[in-house]
């Protein structure tokens, strides 16, 4: 069985840079904000024919993702 | 503060949305033959009745086309519709070489629906492709991640949105099981042997194989889940750290559980309960992350009954859930033992595969295709139907099974 030594080091090899990556997300400040990322994606510059006039939904959103400074200025 | 200009390349997400539709029609035609002919294995005569030669359309040969088709054709131009689609929302690196990217993946599926009825095999499921196709795969592989990973080291939002996480584990992880699986030693032109013998080659292949499930069906589109599902809803995710804690602790379990696939043959008997242990831990991240998924529509649930887009991916998550339960209960060795050779497997798989993979696929496909165009759904009633027809549909295919 010596090919499960070889899958078991490229294994953790592996999984060793995803775990760096991990500590590069956490270290860099990725992760310190866990609400406006999820809130940030929803705005979309295009819209199917028939909303297209209609921003009712978007401004729900806004009003709701200033409170916590989104980057609206960029 | 000057207005900044973003182009996209919609051109790239149309093509790959059509061959997303064609390799589909394709796929699940060639799956309603290979039916027909367990069902009736003088179907095959029959095909070679109306003057189609017996061998090209045998069981032995259809089957992994089926496979190929649906898994990297169908599923594989979905994940690469919704990659360059939702990656470009945060524009793609090179358009050039997403149309090479394009291309190449095509001239694959189509070396691969011509080889295998020819019997060109390696014989091990899921990378049955011979190695000319093998090194193709591997380049238009790297393309695909140089495009993706250009574009996400140009992005103009630090943050990295968890969907783009699920895409980086998709790519490297494939590359890795791909290049590693695909060591052959090449005889002819079409035709080479593994350099793993025995069951050594066995479990290097599933764990591709069960790889292949983890990181190309179900990363990708889970990526595809967390960016398309809370768009569609108008919500963001339920919990933004919830899906971040599901990505991070399903990739470190899930490159382990392979051996499942092994169980009470000729492995080691703890590599076999190892494969099983890792497989029942893979139960928390998954259902964590279709509960998140599920979750994200409360208080939309009156939208979901009204709007097919969310219907599609209310059954796509909860498929998703339903065999990432099976999944672990199947990798015990009790039940196995009881569910092996039977059609449960073959239930479990189609509700991943169509359920999860097709459901999200369609779903994604209806909130995509208006906007790109500018232009409404031709018809929301038959977007029900076809709701409507494709769940009775796998249900009553999946159910009988059990």
């Amino acid at each position: 069985m010596s090919v499960i030594y070889i899958l078991i080091i490229i294994g953790i090899l592996f999984s060793g840079s995803f775990l760096l990556a991990f500590f590069w997300a956490v270290q860099s400040g990725q992760y310190d904000d866990d609400f406006t990322p999820a809130v940030r994606i929803l705005y979309d510059d295009q819209q199917p024919a028939s909303r297209a006039d209609s921003n009712i939904q978007s401004e729900t959103i806004i009003k709701n993702a200033n409170s916590t400074d989104t980057e609206m200025e960029d | 503060m000057s207005m900044e200009r973003f182009e996209y390349d919609n051109k790239i997400v149309r093509n790959f949305a059509f061959a997303t539709g064609i390799w589909g029609v394709v796929g699940m035609l060639v799956g309603l033959i290979v039916a027909l002919q367990i069902f009736e294995p003088m179907m095959n005569g029959f095909l070679a009745f109306i003057g189609i030669d017996a061998q090209y359309t045998s069981f032995g040969r259809i089957r992994p086309l089926h496979t190929n088709a649906i898994i990297f054709a169908f599923v594989g131009k979905g994940i690469f519709m919704g990659v360059n689609h939702s990656l470009q929302r945060h524009c793609m690196f090179s358009d050039l070489l997403s149309k090479l990217h394009f291309w190449g993946w095509q001239l694959i599926i189509v070396s691969a629906a011509i080889t295998l009825p020819l019997g060109y095999t390696t014989s091990k499921e899921y990378a049955e492709l011979e190695w000319p196709i093998d090194i193709a795969i591997t380049l238009i592989w790297v393309i695909f991640g140089i495009n993706m990973i250009g574009t996400i080291m140009k992005r103009r939002e630090k943050h990295m949105y968890v969907a783009i996480w699920f895409y980086l584990a998709t790519f490297f992880t494939v590359a890795l099981l791909h290049v590693v699986n695909s060591f052959e030693i090449p005889v002819t032109m079409f035709k080479s042997y593994s350099v793993f013998a025995g069951v050594q080659d066995a479990l290097v292949q599933w764990w591709y194989g069960h790889n292949a499930v983890a990181f190309f069906l179900t990363t990708p589109y889970l990526g595809l889940m967390y960016y398309y599902l809370p768009k569609a809803a108008y919500r963001p995710v339920f919990s933004y750290r919830l899906s971040i804690i599901h990505f991070w602790a399903l990739i470190f379990i899930y490159i382990w559980a392979g051996p499942h696939h092994l169980l009470y043959n000729s492995l080691p008997d703890w590599a076999q309960s190892l494969g099983s242990v890792f497989s029942i831990m893979l139960l928390a991240p998954s259902w964590g992350g279709m509960l998140n998924g599920l979750l994200t529509l409360r208080g939309a649930w009156d939208r979901v009954r009204q709007d097919p887009i969310l219907k599609f991916m209310v059954v796509a998550v909860t498929a998703y859930g339903m065999a990432t339960f099976e999944g672990p209960l199947l990798s015990l060795k009790s039940v196995n033992a009881l569910s092996h050779f039977t059609d449960w497997t073959i239930a479990h798989v189609h509700i991943g595969g169509l359920g999860w993979n097709g459901f999200l696929t369609f779903g994604v496909m209806y909130w995509l295709i208006p906007r790109i165009y500018r232009t409404d759904l031709y018809s929301v009633k038959l977007a029900n139907l076809h709701f409507w027809v494709g769940t009775l549909g796998f249900l009553f295919y999946a159910f009988p099974m059990y």
